[in-house]
């Protein structure tokens, strides 16, 4: 694809994403160079090593940001991705870890001081913890605040909210009322996979009813040598174990 | 600050008085806007400062998640709301990129030019409230006349003083008439040098401004790239980074403009750095006047910008066009790019994940704020409780865009 956007130009991509993997051998589950950016997908606890070469054998001098994204539907569904900039090479990479909502990420505060606070923010927005960040304490949300407000679970509305009581004459936190429900319209051409039903079209994708459902071979019914045997076994005269309490068996 | 050694601190009744803690913020005059330090003091002396920041904290990242692109837009302006167009910028730089469409140079030479304004908008008010902090009143109020100068170009541009909205994914929203672009040269050749000059000469050399800003904060050339500075942060501290120049975007290559650097890397470096930014943006401005070309200011694909209010009235397709671009928006292709443009404050960033739908997945700000403000603990350590102030300006921090 040639290139016609004017958003601004880098040192050339050639060769980079090839040789960052090769160094980085195991540690890398995967990269790809979309759009003009490199992403390289490491292992999570190896992604302090992969920077520290990064930075000291492949200048990329500068962290820039740590960006948290939430994918629910994945079993890691939090994404890390490190944003690193080289002074020097003027080159950018991103570097990504997954984890769930229990597995530490290792910190990168050894490498970059500034990397506390951006850890600090993912944490606080997406509850991703990392392991040896000594002062991972919320940053952006309030004091006593719940929750991690950027997860793709958590309402746009948030659930509580504030204002100044006259009479109490201080600041009160109440659950969230809502005038009127929220509302999201969904302006997608229903050609262009709109995710609701049309009206009318209810019935679409409903099963076959024309089909008679039939048995055509043994295996359909259940019946063999084996279900035989089973029958042949008898039953007993005891209920079956779920149904006696206690006693297991 | 090592060779300085304090006296014994004073005591009360044989009862020694040990570091006390105070809050700095969140209502300060000289906090620029809702920051909160908890700052540890011993006597005057600073000894640890824990900035709390988040006061301003809007959820604009998650806001945008369930916005079409075009109405994510406007949230840009309000970040940091000293300098809005540098801010859209990135914004549709990370659109266009990974759309990956072409824009007219007109719109080019556009956006750059009024980049280069926004740049003095924002130098305007940070040197004023800079030298203000530090007790000088009068040039304060010369510059804003500039800054209102700016605001009214603005205005004239997009309708909007503040929040213009006036670049867009393809190029800006409007034209410009002739007049304000003849208006804006005649601004720089005569105005700006000569009111700007008259503000700064009583500053510069000011003895007062000197005794309070000159070795406060010395941050080395290693310590501003681990911390992550960028901007005039990171060339007061005489790395000559500057994305203009390093990483060009639009029109910026055919520029001709020269990066200034510190010597000494404390707040009048990063001061003067900011000052003679603002006369290279006015060379810069000078020059996207003499060769902007005719030409249409956004691309013709019209699944991206709009057509002409006219061409809508009198076509059919143009209508559903336009129709389809206010309701549905535009669909961007699956992705994930990471933008950063030279804001006025340093490296302002935006990371968009696409999923190919019309609105983005995730939209992470990489705010210029974060990491110089992260720094303020170990800048301001020995330093006097009025340095706080003298090096909060220097920062030059918006929490719009801190806290987001």
């Amino acid at each position: 694809m040639t290139v016609v956007h004017s958003a601004p130009r880098i040192a050339s991509n050639e060769g980079v994403r090839d040789a960052l993997t090769k160094v980085l051998g195991a540690h890398v589950l995967g990269s790809s160079e979309n759009h003009g950016e490199i992403i390289i997908t490491v292992q999570r606890d190896s992604i302090e090593d992969v920077l520290r070469t990064l930075r000291d054998e492949h200048a990329y001098q500068q962290l820039v940001e740590i960006a948290g994204v939430d994918f629910p539907g994945r079993t890691e569904r939090f994404e890390v991705v490190y944003m690193l900039l080289s002074l020097t090479k003027n080159h950018r990479v991103m570097v990504k870890v997954s984890t769930d909502e229990d597995t530490p990420v290792p910190t990168v505060t050894t490498l970059w001081p500034v990397a506390g606070w951006l850890e600090r923010e993912v944490f606080d927005m997406f509850g991703v913890t990392f392991d040896g960040n000594t002062d991972l304490r919320r940053i952006l949300t309030d004091y006593g605040f719940e929750g991690h407000p950027f997860r793709k679970d958590f309402p746009l509305t948030g659930y509580t909210e504030l204002r100044y009581s006259e009479e109490e004459k201080r600041v009160v936190y109440e659950p969230v009322e809502l005038a009127q429900d929220f509302r999201t319209f969904d302006f997608t051409s229903p050609w262009e996979g709109a995710d609701y039903v049309l009206p009318g079209d209810e019935k679409a994708d409903m099963p076959d009813v024309d089909k008679p459902k039939t048995t055509e071979s043994e295996k359909q019914t259940g019946a063999g040598a084996k279900t035989d045997d089973k029958a042949a076994e008898g039953t007993k005269a005891d209920p079956p174990a779920m149904m006696t309490k206690g006693d297991g068996k | 600050m090592s060779g300085l050694t304090l006296e014994e601190s004073p005591t009360t009744d044989g009862e020694e008085i040990s570091n006390y803690t105070i809050n700095f913020g969140p209502q300060h005059p000289a906090a620029h806007g809702v920051l909160r330090m908890v700052m540890e003091l011993d006597g005057e002396i600073i000894e640890r400062v824990d900035p709390h920041v988040g006061l301003l904290h809007r959820g604009t990242e998650k806001l945008i998640e369930y916005k079409t692109y075009l109405q994510a837009l406007p949230y840009f302006d309000r970040l940091d709301y000293c300098s809005p167009l540098a801010q859209e910028y990135s914004y549709v730089l990370a659109i266009e990129k990974l759309l990956n469409v072409e824009v007219p140079e007109r719109a080019q030479y556009l956006r750059v030019l009024f980049a280069e304004l926004t740049r003095i908008c924002n130098h305007m008010l940070n040197i004023g409230a800079h030298v203000m902090d530090v007790g000088a009143m009068t040039p304060n109020l010369w510059v804003f006349e500039l800054r209102e100068d700016c605001l009214n170009f603005f205005e004239r541009a997009s309708g909007a003083r503040m929040h213009s909205a006036y670049f867009r994914p393809g190029g800006v929203h409007q034209d410009v008439p002739l007049k304000l672009l003849t208006d804006i040269g005649d601004w720089v050749d005569t105005r700006l040098p000569e009111l700007f000059g008259d503000a700064m000469s009583l500053v510069i050399d000011n003895r007062i401004f000197k005794q309070r800003n000159v070795d406060i904060a010395l941050v080395s050339k290693e310590d501003a790239i681990a911390w992550g500075f960028s901007g005039p942060m990171i060339r007061a501290a005489g790395v000559p980074w500057d994305l203009r120049k390093s990483q060009p975007y639009d029109v910026y290559d055919r520029m001709d403009f020269e990066i200034p650097v510190g010597t000494n890397s404390d707040c009048y470096d990063r001061f003067m750095v900011r000052v003679e930014e603002v006369y290279q943006s006015a060379r810069i401005i000078k020059q996207c006047l003499a060769e902007m070309p005719e030409g249409p200011i956004a691309t013709d694909d019209r699944k991206i910008a709009p057509p002409k209010r006219a061409e809508m009235k009198q076509s059919m397709e143009a209508l559903i066009h336009h129709f389809k671009l206010y309701t549905e928006g535009f669909h961007v292709p699956a992705g994930e790019v990471y933008v950063a443009t030279e804001s006025p404050k340093g490296e302002f960033g935006v990371y968009l994940v696409s999923d190919g739908s019309n609105k983005p997945y995730r939209c992470k700000i990489r705010p210029t704020a974060f990491s110089h403000l992260q720094a303020m603990d170990f800048m301001t350590k020995g330093h006097m409780l009025p340095d706080a102030t003298a090096i909060l300006g220097a920062i030059d921090v918006v929490f719009g865009e801190c806290d987001r």
